[in-house]
């Protein structure tokens, strides 16, 4: 198998699922420019004690675009997720985000500055319902003070009020409108997964961070997250870095993919490029010896 | 049957966001309020009032202050008691200095003190959690207890090193020492813990308290939506032990009169713990009935047999209750472990579907 002979990269695939999506217009990567560039990876590298979990790496992401990060188990696609919002400090290496370096940062001074995360498995609040866990994505949004708060009146109460029908928005459109007053963890796996989308998008963020959205769906539901996730794209202008095991989805959200491995950058560009990459495909297939 | 919203339609948010959104509900607290108000100081004896109503209401009130930090921002504590005793005092030294200041005004302010001991204690949190933090707060109990003992500057040095309640008035009747009434004492309770019971529900369903239920749930997260744990877990300190330390000024001012230290041992914080766990972790509803449960039950207990015309000796029908209430809190825990107020959230959620339970979702 070379690269060679892979020459319509995927395309009749992609043309199905599309129509299986029924999106009116396949996101076409040449399509889209990006100018500005909303954040950079500059020679990061991150170690456990011994363990190296990423080296050296640098990549950018492009304000608007849909980023996949993707690589086989262990690559360490969600350390740098981590790194990029805060978790995990880098022995070495810079992160600039719109334009101004920072080295070390705090997971809510991150968020502050308006970079949103899903988890991988699933990290909702579970006591709480499905209204309550999308309002806490509002929380640095509101900043009406303690006494306005014990009183519950006047501009605290407008600004719940206010605040809420934001929230309600989110839930129109991620269609979870049934399950508002459930407490999530009695939910099923998929809608937890849709309300922790909700989460992030009620804090608005300029860069959402979405570590494996589909794992663990069945076909109707990865269909219908991937519908979310174009338009929360083409709609409200968020740019996403998106890590998948599913390359089908990967390839056709993604305008442009960076794949790891062991811990090091191994191929970087558009899907087509990426898949017509040898060391991908030895990657993902391995090599005889 | 009855107890249903069927009909009963929103049509704002701030309708929907109200603490009781359905009918019944508010004619249930209002029957409540009015029982609390109106019908139990004209009607109730001084037994009922001075030994069951009284103490039920501090109680609740100081579980109020526990749930807040265990049951809403998840962090156990074992130095309620501790939380307490430092109101009581820093009430009786505030109301012996200021003679002349409301000693309702100096209630509320000593909450304050106890709250920045409450912040204190509660640094550790910031680094460890569960059961570790438990034994932290332990230190607090023990060290706080050791003051009260050592410091003869918080009893005024009274030789019997006790706190003393002195006589205080408000419209010319006296509401604190040995002449006040006990409904005035009542009154007095019943309208603060109403009012203070209210506010904790505004807080806990408005910003801050969703940032202590996120700080609970899944703290990684909660820092990820911007919620700084520092102030979240040291705002929650400081919450909750204000209204221990009122609940401890209340309890020493408006109930038993005059306190040694040993009031506010760590068989006080384990009560109100147990309070808490038995009425139900993140129920303000809970923390009433778990007062209830673990304060007035053991009375109707051991009222039962002079009731039946038994003649039991004290202690056995004190061992019997001890028994009885033991079993009890065994059995509540294991039909639901979540408490009396989940307990009587099923209750409600059947009603709602009764007599068809197989109707709705």
């Amino acid at each position: 198998m070379s690269a060679g002979n892979q020459e319509p990269v995927g395309g009749a695939d992609v043309d199905r699922f599309n129509s299986d999506l029924t999106v009116s217009e396949p996101l076409n990567e040449t399509s889209r420019q990006y100018t500005t560039e909303l954040l950079s990876v500059e020679n990061v590298s991150l170690s456990f004690g011994g363990v190296q979990a990423v080296t050296d790496i640098s990549f950018n992401i492009m304000q608007g675009e849909v980023r996949a990060i993707i690589g086989p188990n262990g690559a360490g696609k969600t350390s740098l997720l981590n790194v990029i919002n805060g978790f995990y400090h880098p022995q070495e290496g810079v992160i600039n985000f719109r334009g101004k370096p920072r080295r070390r940062m705090k997971p809510y001074q991150a968020a502050a500055s308006g970079i949103a995360r899903t988890f991988q498995n699933v990290a909702l609040f579970k006591g709480m319902s499905t209204l309550d866990n999308i309002m806490s994505g509002r929380s640095l949004k509101m900043h009406r003070g303690f006494f306005w708060q014990l009183v519950h009146l006047g501009p605290a109460r407008n600004e719940e009020i206010r605040h809420r029908r934001r929230v309600e928005e989110i839930i129109d459109f991620l269609e979870i409108a049934h399950i508002r007053k459930q407490p999530v963890g009695r939910l099923p796996y998929g809608l937890q997964k849709r309300v922790e989308l909700g989460r992030a998008m009620a804090m608005e963020p300029e860069l959402l961070l979405l570590d494996e959205p589909m794992a663990g769906m069945n076909l109707e539901e990865k269909e219908d997250m991937s519908r979310f996730i174009i338009d929360l794209n083409s709609e409200f202008g968020t740019t996403i870095a998106l890590i998948e095991h599913d390359m089908g989805v990967v390839m056709d959200l993604a305008d442009r993919v960076v794949v790891l491995d062991y811990g090091k950058k191994i191929a970087d560009g558009t899907p087509a490029e990426v898949q017509a990459s040898q060391e991908v495909i030895d990657a993902y297939l391995g090599v005889a010896h | 049957m009855f107890y249903r919203e069927a009909g009963q339609f929103k049509t704002s948010y701030a309708a929907d966001q109200a603490l009781l959104p359905i009918r019944q509900d508010r004619i249930g607290l209002g029957l409540i309020l009015f029982v609390a108000f109106v019908a139990i100081p004209l009607l109730a004896s001084d037994f009922l009032i001075g030994s069951i109503m009284i103490p039920f209401l501090v109680f609740a009130l100081a579980s109020v202050g526990l749930n807040i930090l265990t049951g809403y921002a998840g962090q156990l504590s074992l130095g309620t008691g501790a939380f307490m005793g430092v109101g009581a005092y820093s009430c009786y030294k505030l109301t012996t200095y200021f003679p002349d200041i409301n000693i309702l005004f100096m209630v509320l302010l000593s909450g304050v003190f106890s709250a920045a001991v409450g912040v204190v204690f509660g640094l550790p949190s910031l680094r460890i959690k569960g059961l570790y933090l438990a034994i932290t707060t332990l230190a607090a109990q023990f060290f706080l207890e050791w003051c009260f003992i050592r410091i003869g500057w918080l009893y005024n040095y009274n030789d019997s090193g006790a706190i003393e309640v002195p006589q205080r008035k408000l419209f010319d009747i006296a509401i604190t020492g040995a002449s006040a009434s006990p409904t005035v004492r009542y009154l007095v309770i019943v309208v603060l813990v109403s009012i203070m019971t209210l506010l904790a529900a505004n807080i806990l369903r408005g910003r801050i308290g969703r940032s202590w239920m996120m700080i609970r749930d899944m703290d990684i997260a909660a820092e990820l939506m911007g919620v700084r744990p520092l102030y979240a877990k040291l705002s929650a300190f400081a919450f909750s032990s204000y209204y221990c330390g009122v609940a401890g000024a209340l309890m020493v001012f408006f109930w038993i009169g005059s306190a040694e230290a040993e009031a506010f041992d760590i068989n006080h914080s384990l009560l109100v713990l147990f309070m808490v766990i038995i009425g139900g972790m993140g129920s303000l509803l809970g923390c009433f009935l778990g007062a209830a449960f673990i304060w007035v039950l053991p009375i109707i207990i051991r009222a039962v047999p002079p009731m039946l015309g038994l003649d039991v000796i004290a202690a056995t029908t004190e061992h019997v209750s001890n028994i009885i209430i033991g079993v009890l809190i065994i059995f509540f825990l294991i039909v639901e472990p979540h408490g009396l107020a989940r307990l009587w959230q099923i209750g409600k959620e059947k009603l709602r579907t009764w007599p068809f339970p197989y109707s709705s979702n």
